[in-house]
């Protein structure tokens, strides 16, 4: 292949800065415990049955806020109904390899 | 330079999977794998369905070719789940299947999810019992009374029925996500590995399992670095080696201690602190890691290269081949998509101890054959001889669908003029990922998953 035109270090480091450009707010580390932990919940899905109980007993007659653009968003200033949770999925149809 | 591998001339032979561009999450394969033999290949899905290719006995007739793999069997392996406790959604996607050598004439297989570990037995049926006295052949039941006569069921032939049941689940032993499995070579027991936490089971045993690694610190906080992979020794049931987010590798005696939070040995490359960039840790994150046949070899895998380590040398890696260098000016975009953390599978060629022979050759000279295989993007994927030091670059794609006609190595232009036939970095497709690839242990035929389709190659026969 052809050779870098940048020494990797220093293409390494350029590409940083375009990044920090882009993000100022972002930290020296992408490493540390914040970054992992996020790794480590992938799939966690959070339903508030108080909160969803009492906001419909509050809004006996009108309609409740349902889901906003971002449907997947369940947590938040977004009061999740039952539609919105994650759907348990229906049955699978066979793999298209064995088609 | 073209030509990786003893001059191995690859060819398309198969292509499994739906034609049309709009794939569907299920379908996106997410493990391949050959059993002991090669006749099987296994695929897993993110929809968790698992489904087996058999190769055809050889055509006598056809000696140009070797056997086609057709569909074998196929399952719904792990189902998707919601874990109402800690609100946790639980995919039913297949991260990873490990074959069992075959015992007797069932095939047993291990395939996993992030959470729970099933054996499955696949298993034929060729006859099946007729002629009840109590039951008609549709299976009503006659009446008693009018039975006159007594008669021995016997078996006949019956169509070849394949069944896949699952015979052991090993659940609740992970707080974290399985990324992998491995069988020890005592063929009793295997390990299972999620993000901070190694587990040993034993096949018969569903309802323990001990724990050999922990690496959760006792305040989250402190948490630095992640298991990616682990795997048994092929040869030493007592050893096992694991890979961290942080490009370690670490190998660890069982005999040692019940408990293996300390290493037998820790590889790592040291790294020049002035290099340091924001990427370094992510790209240095180590995404699989493989033992040679002989034992004697590892190979890891990050983002950018793929290493090959000597057992007896942990402070540097032996050999180093880039992947994708080119990729290292296109990091801060790769970040912002989230490729960066693409996990890359590698293989090892079938057997170290492969013995090539050129057919032209009258005295034949015996020499081993080792080469790596692992993926990247815009459906390529590569090939690097260790003996010549040569690499290849192939593409899995359906317009390179003529059998027996090699495939054309591509290449890629990293920075200026772009040649003929080359491809420019910026017109690289980053949905088009090789993440998972296998080679057959004792013929030159590769499966190379693409996003939804199994490509099948194999080596130019003359």
């Amino acid at each position: 292949q052809d050779a870098p035109e940048k020494e990797p270090a220093a293409a390494e480091r350029a590409e940083e800065a375009k990044l920090k450009a882009k993000y100022p707010g972002l930290g020296q580390r992408p490493g540390g415990s914040g970054f992992l932990m996020k790794r480590l919940q992938k799939g966690q899905k959070y339903f508030d049955s108080g909160d969803y109980n009492m906001a419909k007993a509050k809004m006996k007659n009108k309609q409740l806020p349902s889901a906003g653009p971002d449907k997947n968003l369940v947590t938040g200033d977004h009061i999740p109904t039952p539609q919105d949770l994650p759907q348990r999925k229906s049955s699978l149809v066979t793999s298209k390899l064995a088609g | 330079g073209a030509g990786g591998g003893n001059d191995i001339q690859w060819c398309f032979s198969q292509v499994k999977g739906a034609v049309d561009d709009d794939v569907a999450e299920a379908d996106i394969i997410s493990t391949v794998e050959f059993n002991h033999s090669g006749e099987l290949l296994a695929t897993g899905d993110k929809g968790g369905r698992v489904v087996i290719f058999q190769q055809e006995q050889e055509n006598k007739t056809q000696s140009h070719s070797r056997g086609e793999y057709n569909v074998y069997s196929t399952f719904q392996s792990h189902e998707p789940e919601f874990d109402y406790l800690k609100s946790l959604e639980i995919e039913e996607k297949i991260n990873k299947i490990r074959w069992l050598p075959q015992k007797n004439a069932a095939q047993f297989l291990l395939s996993t999810n992030d959470k729970t570990i099933k054996l499955w037995k696949i298993s034929e049926r060729d006859k099946r019992p007729e002629g009840y006295n109590l039951k008609e052949e549709d299976g009503r039941y006659r009446d008693p009374t009018t039975v006159t006569t007594l008669r021995v069921p016997v078996f006949r032939p019956m169509d070849l029925m394949v069944e896949a049941s699952p015979r052991r689940i090993f659940a609740n032993a992970h707080t974290y996500h399985i990324n992998s499995i491995s069988i020890n070579s005592d063929y009793e027991t295997y390990l299972s590995a999620d993000d901070l936490r190694i587990n040993l089971w034993h096949l018969e045993i569903t309802d323990r399992s001990f724990n050999i690694v922990d690496i959760k610190p006792a305040n989250m906080e402190e948490l630095t670095e992640v298991i990616t992979a682990a795997e048994f020794h092929p040869n030493s049931c007592n050893t096992f080696v694991y890979s961290s987010s942080k490009g370690t590798i670490r190998l660890c005696d069982m005999r040692a201690s019940a408990l293996c939070d300390r290493h037998s040995k820790l590889f790592e490359e040291p790294e020049d602190p002035s290099n340091r960039s924001f990427f370094s840790e992510i790209i240095s994150s180590i995404s699989d890691v493989k033992f040679s046949h002989s034992g004697r070899y590892m190979m890891t895998r990050d983002y950018l290269s793929v290493k090959i380590w000597d057992l007896n040398m942990e402070n540097r890696p032996v050999e180093t081949y880039q992947v994708h260098e080119y990729l290292r000016s296109k990091l801060c975009s790769l970040y912002e998509n989230d490729c960066i953390f693409d996990k890359f599978e590698c293989c090892w060629n079938g057997s170290d101890r492969q013995i090539i022979l050129k057919c032209s050759v009258v005295s034949f000279s015996p020499f081993t054959c080792s080469i790596v295989m692992t993926g990247s993007y815009n459906n390529f994927f590569r090939m690097f001889d260790r003996n010549t030091k040569r690499d290849i670059t192939l593409e899995a794609s359906r317009e390179n669908n003529k059998p027996r006609t090699v495939l054309k190595p591509r290449k890629v232009c990293a920075s200026g003029k772009r040649k003929k036939d080359e491809i420019s970095v910026d017109s690289l497709d980053f949905n088009k990922k090789i993440l998972h690839t296998a080679w057959h242990p004792k013929e030159n035929i590769i499966a190379v998953a693409t996003t939804n389709n199994l490509y099948i190659f194999q080596d130019k026969m003359n």
